[in-house]
């Protein structure tokens, strides 16, 4: 599958029933998973920085908040802090505005998208999971119209349907999987760029409603 | 070469135009900010594409002024991080309080938000008449709605409660007068502090001063930017004065680093060393 597709990083969006996904998510993938995820997940703006910690110790990658200006390293899970948008550098540093909330929120989905969709392009992963309202839907298109990939957890998977439901009206999803089956497709999509050069690999034989 | 490479290119050259031709320079700021703001602004400006923009944006004063109120960020609330002043108030003030008079410099200060937040605390830690804050910005837009200390009625409930959990002592009610839709400050709080315009990027520094809060500034500039700018807050600041940032910005592998001590924890007040 992607057989030639390099990618270089995740990116995903979570709201509501947030804490409960990313400790499957992120708990789902091996110690040696490389590529690095940035993540937002609507929260309140007083709640502290904890939850980081939470997932970290939860989780064989390396998960942490994100600081303004520091390189993206692979094998790591960035939280946006509470209260601030994450935006990714072209250089592969990560950014913060405390500019205006987008779709009510701050962070806002879409800000993290359309930043990481201008500086990976066609590297790209983006990833909605659970959630109300619609933050990330625009993010996605944007990812997608750039070549990256739009990966949407089931509806019907989710704890908080609408913000899935409106990143599938909104783009051509390329894989809409229950949460435990986003892991492993994060998996393949990363052993598919490390063994890139593998010949005559075959489209398809995933159990996924690919589109 | 792809749409959004040219783009990239474009805006380079307009941030190169108006650093020339108005004498603001945007050109070491972080990218994915800026190019976020500035494609807003396109957006809603008419005009097809930056090239076509910049034709104009050099030559009309007006239009330009509408371009650098888009691109800048002038989001604040006052009290935000209310531990932030809680810690200000309990370590750094009792320090405060030994010197007869008091210099602060607000930069980046908004529409005066935090320079009015400081502004109350100070007033009911007893300084009252002690102190002068400078405030400062680039916008000169939100530096006169600072002057006015206006803001709409829907922010008071936020900022009542963040000043409840900074520690404040009264009710915040005393120190504004509703009026229809607007919250206007108390004039005694306006008393103390100038509003004035200043650049960071090509102003120099103003001199001795006890206390120089930049919160929510640095994050939109290139690290060698952030350099020069810190080496001008240092340059400012007198021997044991207070550096504060924000929350998310830190001082930590800086070049003026090694001569400033952290101060309450986790809330990057910064004081200068006597050497
Ligand atoms: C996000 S606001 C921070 C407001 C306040 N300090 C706070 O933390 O709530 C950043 C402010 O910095 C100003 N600014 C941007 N570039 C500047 C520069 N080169 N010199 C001075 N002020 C600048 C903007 O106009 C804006 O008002």
């Amino acid at each position: 599958m992607y057989r030639n597709r390099q990618f270089c990083a995740v990116v995903a969006g979570v709201s509501m029933g947030g804490v409960e996904a990313l400790r499957i998510l992120l708990g789902g993938l091996p110690v040696n998973f490389r590529l690095p995820l940035l993540i937002v997940h609507h929260i309140s703006a007083d709640s502290g920085s904890d939850l980081a910690k939470l997932l970290g110790a939860r989780c064989a990658i390396h998960v942490k908040e994100a600081d303004e200006g520091e390189a993206i390293t692979p094998g790591t899970a960035y939280l946006a802090p509470p209260n601030y948008h994450l935006l990714v550098e072209k250089d592969g540093t990560l950014a913060l505005s405390v500019d205006m909330p987008v779709n009510f929120a701050r962070p806002s989905v879409d800000v993290l998208f359309e930043s990481a969709a201008d500086a990976f392009g066609a590297g790209l992963i983006g990833v909605i999971l659970t959630g109300a309202g619609f933050d990330g839907s625009n993010g996605l298109r944007k990812i997608k119209d750039n070549g990256g990939l739009a990966v949407v957890q089931d509806p019907s998977d989710a704890e908080a349907d609408s913000m899935p439901r409106s990143a599938l009206a909104a783009v051509e999803a390329d894989h809409v999987l229950p949460l435990k089956d986003i892991c492993g497709l994060l998996c393949s999509l990363e052993s598919s760029c490390l063994s890139r050069s593998t010949p005559n690999e075959t489209k398809g034989n995933t159990n996924d409603r690919t589109r | 070469m792809k749409r959004q490479d040219v783009e990239d290119i474009e805006i380079k050259l307009l941030l190169e135009g108006i650093f020339q031709v108005h004498g603001y320079d945007f050109r070491e700021y972080a990218e994915a900010s800026i190019r976020r703001r500035l494609t807003q602004w396109l957006q809603c400006s008419g005009f097809g594409s930056f090239s076509e923009a910049q034709a104009h944006v050099l030559r009309d004063h007006e239009l330009f002024n509408c371009l650098l109120d888009g691109i800048t960020v002038n989001v604040s609330e006052m009290f935000r991080d209310p531990l932030f002043f809680k810690a200000m108030r309990e370590d750094v003030v009792p320090h405060l309080k030994t010197y007869p008079f008091i210099k602060i410099w607000v930069a980046g200060c908004a529409a005066g938000e935090e320079a009015y937040s400081l502004a109350i605390l100070l007033c009911e830690e007893g300084l009252e008449g002690h102190y002068r804050i400078y405030a400062t910005d680039i916008n000169e837009k939100t530096l006169k709605q600072a002057a006015d200390g206006i803001y709409p009625i829907e922010k008071i409930q936020q900022f009542t409660q963040s000043y409840q959990k900074a520690g404040g002592k009264r009710d915040f009610a005393d120190y504004y007068t509703a009026r229809y839709d607007s919250a206007i400050l108390a004039q005694k709080l306006k008393n103390n502090i100038v509003f004035a315009s200043h650049n960071l990027t090509v102003d120099a520094g103003i001199g001795e001063m006890h206390m120089v809060l930049c919160r929510n500034l640095l994050i939109y500039f290139k690290a060698a930017l952030k350099e020069r700018v810190l080496a001008l807050f240092d340059g400012s600041l007198a021997n044991g004065g207070f550096l504060c940032l924000g929350v998310k910005e830190t001082l930590s592998g800086r070049g003026i680093a090694g001569r400033y001590m952290e101060m309450a924890q986790g809330m990057r007040i910064y004081r200068k060393q006597y050497v």
